[in-house]
């Protein structure tokens, strides 16, 4: 899957998280602009980890801060 | 999940905020007196100006029931346990002033260990100056770079550190989802070290975890189990060895984490594990080798309570009727419990939220009761608990006041 393909299945999966509709684009961060808590963090995550079936762990997920890094890892973790 | 009070037991960030270093702890200091400010009594500044028995104290001036230590077994004051550590005291000095492999193993740790290896029916047992140590050195020690950790999100702050202070991956599954683990173990790259780590009860809401389903599943992909069993020692099991034990998993365990702590009633942690190579841990787990070993007054009364404990069955039965009987009136009284049955001696009472949770704990404490207040994000799902915790010296008449303490304050507060 290319990165374009990434990023759209993981933009439908955010929408449910995403309240307060906040427009997603590369540098929105997920703590501050986003306002994920880590309950809300662990589910998005999780969610993420069942569709392109790989693991992105603590180490991982603490280098990932805004939305275009997350489609990068998850680009990068599923080609692998 | 556990004492932490205003942080989660998963650590977080903080984010710098200038020169000065405590900026960034602003947002904790105006929460914290938010709370006081409504002008009720700091439930996290008690003060116990008297201990009468392993159930009551002296708090804040007050006669009050303890129902919120983790005294689970009441040996705190067991005139055996007591008088062993007074002779202690006397033979071998106040304190070690030294690590366990220089000078600081004296008798009475070989002889500790020596319990628990009984108590457990295990091969190896090494001792920790505390429980949050024997975790946080048995986890960062053998988990290390490339290997991968597989661990409960609700898992204790000590959990998390061992593996904060490691280097291996850390994979975290939803409470107790026992699917969530097997799709993660599933991922892990074939030939990388794996490591699952559970609690046997989880101190928020004091429920079990499906410990069968999970051993057999983290054994299916060639994982390594460690299960901390910190509030089950003494009652949970046919031998008082833990879930692992009720759930008849004991065998296929690779390692045990336990405390002094509760049941066993002073301080002190320790792992228990059949690895045939386990003695090297001495060498080289950091957090047991770089500080100082447990009192000899510590180790007596620990080895002293361990070997009571083993044939402590009456207790036990007393422990688990007390723990029915506070379930079941609680329920009948239309508090909101954190398990539909009672799975250990924590009941959690679930608050409508943290003003009258704090409100809740004021009224019971003025009645004489303690309970742990819990509050976000210390606890899961962001609930407001008090938690109970049993105590076999509880009388059944003290369980029966407790309920009228707790039905008093429900209705004042108006929770009931």
């Amino acid at each position: 899957m290319d990165r374009s393909a990434v990023d759209t299945k993981i933009r439908e999966l955010a929408e449910s998280f995403n309240k307060k509709g906040v427009t997603i684009t590369e540098n929105t961060t997920f703590a501050n602009d986003l306002e994920f808590d880590s309950l809300t963090v662990m589910d998005f995550v999780a969610e993420i980890e069942d569709e392109f079936d790989i693991i992105i762990s603590m180490n991982q997920q603490a280098e990932i801060e805004n939305y275009g890094q997350l489609v990068d890892a998850v680009t990068k973790l599923q080609a692998d | 999940m556990s004492e932490g009070i205003i942080q989660p037991d998963r650590p977080e960030d903080i984010d710098g905020e200038g020169k000065d270093l405590f900026s960034k702890f602003d947002d904790m200091i105006a929460l914290r007196e938010g709370i006081l400010a409504t002008g009720v009594e700091d439930p996290f500044n008690l003060v116990m100006e008297k201990v009468l028995s392993p159930t009551r104290a002296i708090c804040n001036g007050r006669d009050t029931i303890l129902l919120g230590t983790y005294n689970y077994m009441g040996m705190t004051f067991d005139p055996d346990v007591v008088e062993a550590g007074r002779q202690a005291l006397s033979d071998f000095g106040s304190g070690t002033t030294g690590s366990r492999v220089l000078n600081g193993t004296y008798q009475g740790h070989k002889e500790v260990e020596q319990a628990l290896m009984d108590f457990y029916a295990m091969d190896h047992a090494m001792v920790f100056s505390t429980g949050y140590q024997a975790n946080l050195g048995i986890i960062s020690t053998i988990a290390g770079k490339g290997d991968y950790i597989v661990l409960d999100i609700d898992s204790h702050a000590s959990i998390w550190d061992g593996c904060a202070m490691g280097n291996a991956e850390v994979v975290p599954f939803k409470h107790n989802d026992i699917e969530a683990m097997e799709k993660r173990l599933k991922r892990i790259p074939e030939g990388a070290g794996k490591l699952v780590v559970l609690e046997g009860v989880y101190s928020m809401l004091g429920d079990i975890a499906p410990l069968k389903e999970m051993v057999a599943v983290a054994k299916k992909y060639g994982a390594m189990v460690l299960v901390d069993e910190a509030h089950s020692m003494g009652f949970i099991g046919e031998n008082g060895r833990g879930v692992v034990e009720q759930a008849g998993v004991i065998d296929d365990v690779d390692f045990i984490i336990g405390t002094f702590s509760k049941s066993v009633g002073t301080v002190g942690g320790f792992c228990v594990s059949n690895h045939p190579k386990f003695e090297i841990m001495r060498l080289v787990c950091r957090p047991y080798v770089f500080t100082a070993s447990l009192p000899p007054s510590v180790v007596a009364t620990a080895e002293t309570s361990i070997r009571k404990l083993m044939r402590g069955s009456n207790k036990r039965a007393h422990l688990w009727e007390n723990s029915k009987t506070l379930h079941k009136g609680l329920r009948e009284l239309g508090f909101q419990l954190g398990t539909a049955e009672p799975q250990s001696a924590i009941i959690a009472v679930i608050m409508p939220d943290l003003e009258q949770g704090a409100a809740m704990w004021e009224a019971l404490i003025k009645g004489g009761l303690y309970v742990n207040l819990a509050r976000p994000p210390a606890t899961p799902a962001n609930m407001t608990l008090l938690r109970c915790s049993l105590c076999a010296e509880h009388s059944e008449e003290e369980v029966r006041e407790i309920l009228g303490i707790f039905e008093a304050a429900g209705k004042a507060v108006g929770i009931i």
